[in-house]
């Protein structure tokens, strides 16, 4: 009650700015409203979305290790010219610094780091640890090289130096098959080494195959569901959801028993007299495109089965009683209203298919393995998650790319009208 | 409902007491860490119980997924609840390499002659032996392959070859079939030519490969006849054949690898963890465990012990032992990255 008399009496003496500071307090308050209604997703997003994406493109330039572990001897590393030898300071503070880096896990990142640039990097820390004294009479300098004569290579203290600033390049640079020279300079890796261009490709190409096929399997379906009575389309509908409710896996190891050379497939071509030996229709591209059609089909079929739902058959009859081909009537009248469908499901199916992982593993071969094949594999088995963050970024950049000049070709105002 | 109640209280009652006391009194324990599953229980039957019985100490088993992490952290903080721990080499040589694991005195152990010299490493104890071997079926070819270089003769021995997709394994497996001798092959894989070498036998081969991604896979394949020969885990091929499948398995060139036992840094057991390892490594003992699983003893004596057909089977059986070479897991540490980019470039041609 006082307040209310208090905002009158305020109101009385200004009364047009204390309408509008009313009315500012009112929007205000529904403001924060709104905002607490919507902070517990915006929460979850940032916690589940923003921050680990974030944290995986740090990763991907991220060259900590060195300077965390080692980091008197990295500043000092980093005012050497990089010719001859550094001098005595930095041979003393890498002495130490390895010595201590025994404790706490420093010395596994180091040397996972280290390996990288040369892979005897690891037992030259080892023997190093091994032979190194707590105190010496003589310099460190001739200290190290006495127990390891790599120590007076230039190469070596190159290679730390290399690994001393904050971040590299060299993550993203292999994953597009470039590597730095001695001289800095950025040039392509050994031939036997260039993979990640063509498994980029490969990617593409299999997403872009894999949404051809479903589109063109799942719109005469999804127009068969749409345009049948209620009770028998529920029916099929069902069917199109079963595999949903089966686990991917078993789906895809049932499809390496139906096509291996002794399965039911290849049984069945020889029992009719196709072929005369089985052929070969797993691990390989044929197996691949097999599988993940058929985990990615409903995909394609749900969106495009609630859009043709919703268009009138009388349009398409129009057109034909006005003198259009039924060809004509289906392609110029009802394709393009169902455009929306076919965008959202060829790029549902598009995005989806890109980041498979565990198909292709199992029923494809060597050549067959998508991106992200290679970034588990730098994940789980190497442990090199630098690798497996680049690889993660730039496929990202790709999809992001993708969607973009998609989204520029498909005409909005359809997808805005239906 | 308030018996069993006051049952259980009494149960938690004891459990927490006993395990206060087993705290208490920890010179006479010792925790043992292991795999778990069929091995575990094999090790169970076979060193846990006998020998917390002579020694007359506490052993409490457990068992983890070879999580280094949980090592690491204890090592750190400096509370070290586990003694003896079960670790497969690559392991093994990472937690030497940061100083996880007590280096192993083997003079004070004094068990060094009567292992395979595998077995013997800085700072663990091997236990066990898996192979990766030549698997076939016997029914489908005319003769029994003999080497890997039968394994390349697509002419006498037409149909598909299994081999894991992979660098490790493959690049060891085709440098033998150019004719390097076993002993030689990681130094030859050392140098660029080698390498170069392996690819260019690979290179022959691989239209007639069909690779596997897991261990199951090459015993299907055998079975189903859609691989005449392939590489395998011997454990795997070994519980086919105990399904009455005539796999075979000629072990030239075959390579084993080991798990070890590792004692965790900082321990407070490690007098009753050395006359733990030492009492695991007996032939009796070690002989008690490979009857309950196919994995070889590191202890040759123990053969001797073990029937005849199970015996046959053991990858560190004399006859088998020929012509096989131990993963040299440091190599694969070092090089296997490149390696394996070079094998993933290779094989997407």
């Amino acid at each position: 009650m006082t307040s209310i008399a208090a905002t009158q009496t305020a109101a009385g003496t200004q009364p047009v700015t204390g309408l509008k500071a009313q009315l500012r307090r009112a929007e205000r308050l529904k403001k924060i409203k709104a905002m607490l209604l919507v902070a517990p997703l915006a929460l979850f997003l940032i916690i589940a979305f923003v921050l680990p994406i974030s944290s995986m493109l740090w990763r991907s330039i991220d060259n900590t290790e060195v300077s965390q572990v080692m980091p008197q001897t990295a500043t000092l590393i980093q005012q050497w010219d990089g010719s001859g030898l550094p001098d005595e300071a930095v041979f003393a503070a890498f002495a130490a610094e390895l010595r201590d880096s025994r404790s706490g896990g420093g010395l596994g990142r180091i040397g996972r780091r280290l390996n990288y640039e040369d892979p005897t990097f690891r037992s030259l820390l080892t023997r190093t640890l091994r032979g190194l004294p707590a105190s010496t009479e003589l310099s460190w300098t001739e200290e190290l090289i006495s127990i390891d004569p790599r120590w007076n290579d230039t190469a070596t203290w190159q290679a730390i130096q290399r690994t001393a600033p904050l971040t590299t390049d060299r993550y993203l640079l292999a994953s597009l098959d470039l590597e730095r020279n001695a001289e800095g300079q950025i040039v392509k890796v050994a031939e036997n080494q260039q993979l990640y261009i063509q498994v980029f490709k490969r990617t593409l190409i299999i997403a872009g195959g894999v949404t051809l096929i479903c589109l063109f399997l799942g719109f005469p379906l999804a127009y068969l569901l749409a345009t049948l009575p209620t009770s028998t389309s529920n029916l099929l509908l069902i069917c199109v959801l079963l595999p949903f409710w089966t686990s991917l896996l078993v789906r895809t190891a049932a499809w390496i028993v139906l096509l291996q050379s002794g399965g039911l497939v290849n049984a069945g071509l020889m029992w009719t007299g196709l072929i005369d030996s089985p052929i070969q229709l797993v691990f390989n591209r044929i197996g691949v495109f097999f599988a993940m059609v058929h985990v990615l089909l409903p995909f394609m079929i749900l969106p495009l089965y609630s859009v043709m739902k919703g268009v009138s058959p009388s349009y398409q009859r129009a057109a034909v009683s006005l003198g259009a081909h039924p060809f004509a009537a289906f392609w110029q009248v009802y394709v393009p209203q169902t455009l929306s469908g076919i965008a959202a499901g060829t790029i549902l199916v598009f995005i989806m298919a890109l980041g498979y992982y565990i198909t292709p593993a199992l029923v494809g071969g060597p050549s067959d393995q998508m991106v992200s094949y290679y970034v588990a594999y730098y994940t789980n088995t190497t442990n090199n998650w630098g690798m497996a963050a680049a690889l993660g970024a730039l496929l990202l950049i790709v999809t992001l790319l993708l969607y973009m000049v998609y989204h520029k070709l498909v005409n909005q105002k359809q997808l805005v009208r239906s | 409902m308030k018996l069993k109640n006051n049952t259980a209280k009494h149960l938690l009652t004891g459990g927490l007491l006993s395990a206060g006391l087993v705290l208490a009194g920890n010179a006479q324990a010792l925790t043992v860490i292991s795999f778990g599953g069929a091995s575990g229980d094999a090790m169970q039957e076979a060193y846990y119980t006998p020998f917390a019985q002579k020694a007359g100490i506490t052993l409490t088993p457990g068992d983890y997924n070879g999580e280094f992490a949980r090592i690491r952290a204890m090592v750190e903080t400096g509370n070290v609840s586990w003694d003896v721990v079960e670790v497969e080499s690559p392991e093994l040589a990472r937690g030497c390499f940061e100083g996880l694991f007590e280096p192993i005195d083997w003079e004070l152990l004094g068990i060094q002659d009567d292992l395979i010299p595998a077995a013997i490493h800085e700072c663990g104890v091997g236990t066990f032996v898996w192979s990766t071997v030549l698997a076939y079926d016997a029914d489908r070819l005319s003769r029994a392959p003999e080497s890997w270089a039968d394994f390349w003769n697509v002419e006498e021995f037409p149909g598909k070859r299994g081999l894991r997709r992979g660098a490790k394994y493959t690049l060891e497996f085709a440098l033998m079939a150019d004719g390097v001798a076993a002993d030689d092959v990681y130094d030859v894989l050392a140098t660029a030519e080698g390498v170069d070498r392996a690819f260019a036998k690979l290179d022959e081969l691989q239209p007639h490969i069909q690779w596997w991604e897991a261990g199951a896979q090459p015993p299907q394949w055998l079975v189903a006849g859609d691989v005449v020969m392939s590489s395998a885990y011997n454990g795997r091929i070994a519980a086919a054949q105990e399904e009455g499948r005539n796999l075979e398995i000629n072990w030239t060139g075959s390579l084993y690898d080991l798990d070890y036992w590792a004692i965790v840094q900082g321990s407070s057991h490690v007098e009753t963890a050395y006359d733990f390892i030492r009492f695991s490594s007996q032939p009796d003992t070690q002989a008690q465990y490979s009857s309950r699983i196919p994995y070889g003893p590191v202890n040759p004596a123990a053969i001797a012990e073990l029937s005849e057909k199970q015996a046959a089977r053991m990858p560190t059986a004399d006859a088998n032992l020929e012509g096989a070479i131990a993963v040299n897991t440091d190599f694969w540490v070092d090089y296997g990255e490149e390696l394996e980019q070079r094998f993933n470039a290779w094989a997407s041609q």
